[in-house]
């Protein structure tokens, strides 16, 4: 099992006392297998995406990734799995603006100490990134953003990726492209892929499909 | 993992080099300026060394002869009768076209200790020492200068003497001198008796030894004057890095957190920012060092002019590396790029892995931060109004500077503040509201650079009224004080007498100007004896007087004296002066003496010449109609060297001069402290200038070109320029007034009244008003170039 999050909560402190974003919601992700995950804005997806990213902690319930407990870890052995391990494509995590496209799929495999010329460049090129490798960001649009941001996590070839809504400002058509790219790929590297999409076309695209509503698996 | 990291880091400082260069440039102005401070003070300290070590001489009591050299025979009579007495002679010979002071001893009986180490270890033959041509030693640079000259004994580089001295054997000196054999002083050595040797030689007199502690104090008060100066330079070049600093560290919290989103641990991202900000400050501060090292070797000549002029220390006019203050300079980088960095060094640290990826609005301050700050330098100001109330001395005074101008600057923001919301409140158009409001909004981004203007313009407001109002109470103390038109000052008292019966018939009058040099009141003081003649009771420059001083003056009853000896003891006319042991007088009135720092009094010249009938008698003043063609006669017909006789007009020029001098450094730290200034609202305006764009936009689309908005741009940072001006004003008035009736009464022992020059501060408006023009004007022209694209660009990332 590549993730198993068992009764997963997480509350936000507002305003006017704590909000429960997520009450009790487990979810199992094998290797090879893509699980879409859906439900109303607000109801907790991206919550959840970074509790299984690493990036923060449930008030309670456990997560095993690729069989290590990451629930309690520190700082230090926290970064460790998300280098090693995970592949993000979140809309908030940028581009660092002063690498160009090149540099920037390279970026997290370097990290990770397994850098692979080959295969990165055989990603731009899938990506259809070739002929702008050497420009930087702002001088992207944001669907070719996009596309650097998932080379970038598939270079390091890790064993999940995580993505929330990588398509969401793209075009219908560019969306479908991006996403059959995305599933060969992840086939190709026999990565576990959990995507956040509000689109049921592209849900059922996936292996599997998940629906919270509220904070709970619907 | 962290080559990656840094890499990622660093490539943000390639895509921003102006940003770069502002870090680097701020940091590095600031370290020059610290450190050419601390080069000129070291260089200065390691002359008085030099000069109260080997010519320790001064710390002797002598043996002169009123009436001229003592012949060799006395000296001789003098050996044999069992005193220990060494001759020394000394004068001024014109070498390869300089002046140099040669000083010649007798290398057998004189102390061993005040002698050149090289001669002192022995390691010379007494051939090589006493045939000719004989030894000598100076300076390194001295030696350099006087290489290949013709008579010169042979030469030995001694970097403990002070530059333009020869110091040599007593009979090479009377041949460089050309004087006739004769000694000019005798110095007593440890063990002599007490008295005169009048049974051996008469008519000889003992004068005491000088001390060098009063020389130390003075030069003390103008080094710490340099060193203010250089740490306010240093304080408002860390403005413009904590700016820069701040800066780069908001513009990448986005990669910060990405690069933590992607595996790098937070201590290690902590760790790679703390090298790379060493880095930098390295590079900057090792330019900065060179840049100081400049700024230190163009100054020295002036400042080495100034402590002449001034206090009589002489320095070298060249500088020499001493790798201490290039590490002091280095340390200071390094400690203000720290503590520069400290902010946002924990932002990182404490910034949450998930919060909002938008750099904030650069350094947002809050209302209540804001009252906070103004709290914090309202709290300055009162502590140090009250550092002279709790404390004296000069530390006192230069904590009442500080106190206020930190405390005035930290005040600045939250009264901008308050200025441009007035503005707002009262704008009609819509455009106008928009414009005060949005410049209230950047006042955050901006209040750092404003507080370093209003620094630079307070202490140039400060330093220039001081220095005006110096120099102007000085011309006219001049014009009082210097009351006869020519000085003349006779080789021996024989002279002196045929001198005054010559000019007698020639001259209005001849005004003796006899002194003696006595401790007064428990420190080293002259005291003179006057005449009476009206020109004293017309032009003596008199700040308080008792009814009548000049006739109790005359009548033997009383005395005057001048300014730093009446505050030094608190005299006040009509307190008794003591003149020596058992002799008090009354104070009649009490004068200004500028720019002389002992303790002097006046009595009327019949009393002096009672109490101290060996007063040397040669130095006179005249009163006469024509100076110029008297002059003439005295040196042509009556055969005086021209260096004896001076017209008054000579002597005031030459005083001016050093007076001029004595402020050039000062008025160059002025220009350079400003330009640093100049440089922190550049850097604040360029790093602003990317942030206005999401600002800008929403107007552009409502329909103002981008030529108006530039425009606009200009405008406000005129106008902030302007009102930080006018908050400086009355903060550098006070600081001028600290300077002149606290920081001076301390250092030099007299109080000059202010006098203020509206025509400066015009100058200085229009300066500052130049230095926002053109620090706005490349932000500006940027914005005026801006694609149209640019600004759709931050619609279409607002999504
Ligand atoms: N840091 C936070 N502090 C407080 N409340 C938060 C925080 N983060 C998220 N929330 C709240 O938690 C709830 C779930 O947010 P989340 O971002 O997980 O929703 P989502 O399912 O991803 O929605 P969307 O489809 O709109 O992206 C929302 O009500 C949100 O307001
Ligand atoms: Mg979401």
């Amino acid at each position: 099992m590549l993730i198993d999050a068992q009764d997963l909560t997480k509350s936000f402190a507002t305003g006017d006392g704590m909000l429960p974003v997520l009450s009790g919601v487990s979810l199992t992700l094998a290797a090879g297998e893509t699980l879409a995950l859906t439900g109303e804005s607000g109801s907790g997806k991206s919550t959840l995406l970074h509790l299984l990213a690493a990036l923060d902690a449930p008030d309670s319930g456990s997560i095993r990734l690729a069989e290590t407990e990451i629930t309690g870890l520190g700082d230090r052995d926290r970064a460790a799995i998300r280098r090693e391990k995970i592949g993000l494509v979140f809309q908030q995590f940028n581009l660092i603006p002063s690498l160009n496209t090149a540099a920037n799929i390279a970026f997290q495999a370097r990290l990770a100490g397994r850098h692979d010329p080959d295969w990165c460049a055989t990603l731009a090129r899938r990506l259809g990134l070739a002929d702008m490798l050497d420009r930087y960001p702002e001088q992207l649009s944001g669907g070719q953003q996009q596309r650097v941001a998932i080379g970038r996590a598939l270079a390091p070839r890790p064993a999940v990726l995580l993505a929330d809504e990588p398509t969401g400002n793209l075009d219908e058509a560019t969306a479908d492209d991006v996403l059959a790219l995305v599933l060969d790929l992840v086939a190709e590297t026999g990565a576990g892929l959990l995507m956040v999409t509000h689109s049921t076309r592209l849900a059922t695209r996936l292996s599997r499909q998940l629906r919270l509503s509220k904070g709970r698996v619907a | 993992m962290r080559r990656t990291a840094l890499a990622a880091l660093v490539s943000h400082w390639r895509r921003q080099k102006l940003q770069l260069f502002a870090l680097l440039a701020g940091l590095a102005l600031a370290t020059a300026l610290w450190s050419a401070v601390q080069a000129i003070n070291a260089e200065a300290r390691r002359s008085y060394a030099a000069a109260a070590g080997t010519l320790g001489l001064g710390s002797y009591e002598t043996l002169v002869d009123p009436a001229g050299p003592i012949p060799v025979e006395s000296f001789a009579a003098l050996r044999r009768a069992g005193w220990p007495v060494t001759p020394l002679v000394e004068g001024r010979a014109e070498i390869a076209g300089r002046r140099i002071q040669v000083i010649g001893l007798e290398f057998l009986s004189a102390p061993r200790r005040n002698l050149p180490d090289t001669l002192a270890a022995d390691t010379l033959s007494p051939a090589e020492i006493f045939l000719p041509p004989g030894i000598g030693f100076a300076a390194p640079a001295t030696l350099r200068a006087l290489a290949g000259q013709p008579g010169l004994p042979r030469l030995f580089a001694d970097p403990a003497l002070p530059p333009d001295r020869l110091f040599t054997d007593i009979a090479v000196a009377d041949r460089l001198l050309e004087a006739g054999s004769g000694i000019d002083r005798l110095l007593l050595l440890p063990g002599a008796p007490d008295g005169l040797p009048d049974a051996v030689v008469p008519g000889l007199r003992r004068q005491p030894a000088e001390s060098q502690g009063d020389l130390t104090r003075l030069t003390a008060s103008f080094h710490l004057n340099l060193t203010a100066f250089g740490f306010l330079s240093f304080a408002v070049g860390l403005f413009i890095v904590h700016g820069t600093i701040g800066l780069a560290f908001e513009q990448r919290r986005g990669m910060f957190r990405s690069l933590r989103a992607l595996g790098l641990p937070l201590r290690t991202l902590l760790a790679l920012l703390l090298a790379e900000i060493l880095a930098l400050a390295t590079i900057a501060g090792g330019l900065g060092i060179a840049l100081g090292y400049l700024i230190a070797g163009a100054l020295l000549p002036d400042v080495a002019a100034t402590l002449r002029g001034l206090y009589g220390a002489s320095l070298p006019g060249t500088l020499a590396f001493d790798p201490a203050w290039a590490a002091s300079g280095l340390g200071i980088a390094l400690a203000g790029s720290l503590v520069a960095a400290a902010h946002g060094l924990d932002t990182v640290r404490r910034m949450p892995l998930l919060a909002s990826a938008r750099p904030r609005a650069w350094a947002i301050v809050s209302g209540r931060q804001l009252r906070r700050q103004a709290a914090a330098g309202g709290a300055l100001l009162a502590a140090g109004a009250l550092a002279p109330i709790l404390a004296d001395g000069l530390l006192a005074g230069f904590a009442l500077l500080g106190g206020l101008l930190l405390g005035a600057a930290l005040l600045l923001p939250l009264l901008l503040s308050a200025v441009l919301a007035l503005g707002a409140a009262h704008a009609r158009r819509p455009l106008a509201q928009w414009f005060w409001a949005d410049t209230r909004q950047q006042l955050p981004g901006l209040s750092l650079a404003l507080m370093a203007l209003l620094l630079a313009l307070a202490t140039n407001i400060g330093v220039s009224t001081m220095v005006s109002s110096f120099r102007q109470t000085f011309v006219g103390w001049l014009d009082q004080r210097l009351v006869s038109e020519l000085y003349v000052t006779a080789p021996s008292e024989a002279e002196a007498e045929r001198l005054r019966a010559w000019l007698a018939p020639r001259a209005e009058a001849v005004l003796p100007i006899w002194k003696v040099d006595l401790p007064l009141m428990g420190a080293p003081g002259e005291l003179y004896g006057i005449v009476d003649n009206p020109v004293y009771r017309e032009h003596w420059p008199l700040l308080a007087a008792t009814d009548a001083p000049w006739e109790a003056l005359y009548a033997g009853r009383a005395a005057l004296v001048n300014e730093q000896l009446a505050r030094r003891n608190g005299l006040h006319p009509g307190d008794p002066v003591s003149l020596g042991a058992g002799w008090q007088l009354p104070v009649a009135a009490i004068y200004s003496d500028y720019g002389n720092p002992a303790g002097q009094a006046i009595v009327a010249l019949p009393t002096l010449l009672e109490h101290h009938p060996e007063v040397p008698k040669l130095r006179h003043g005249i009163l006469t109609d024509d100076p110029q063609a008297l002059s003439r006669a005295l040196t042509e017909e009556f055969g005086l060297p021209p260096a004896n006789v001076t017209e008054n007009g000579r002597l005031k020029a030459v005083s001016l001069e050093v007076f001029d001098r004595t402020f050039t450094v000062t008025a160059a730290l002025n220009i350079l402290t400003l330009s640093v200034a100049g440089f922190a609202i550049l850097t604040a305006l360029l790093t602003l200038s990317s942030m206005r764009l999401p600002q800008l936009a929403p107007l552009w689309a409502l329909g103002l070109t981008r030529r108006r908005l530039a425009r606009l741009e200009i405008l406000r940072a005129l106008a902030l320029a302007a009102l930080t001006f006018a908050a400086a004003l009355p903060v550098g008035l006070a600081l001028a007034w600290c300077l002149l009736a606290v920081v001076n009464v301390e250092a030099f022992g007299w109080r000059l009244p202010m006098t203020l020059f509206p025509d400066q501060w015009l100058r200085l408006l229009l300066l500052a008003l130049l230095a926002a023009l053109v620090a706005a004007a490349l932000p500006v022209r940027r914005l005026a170039r801006t694609e149209p694209s640019q600004f759709l660009k931050v619609f279409a990332d607002e999504r």
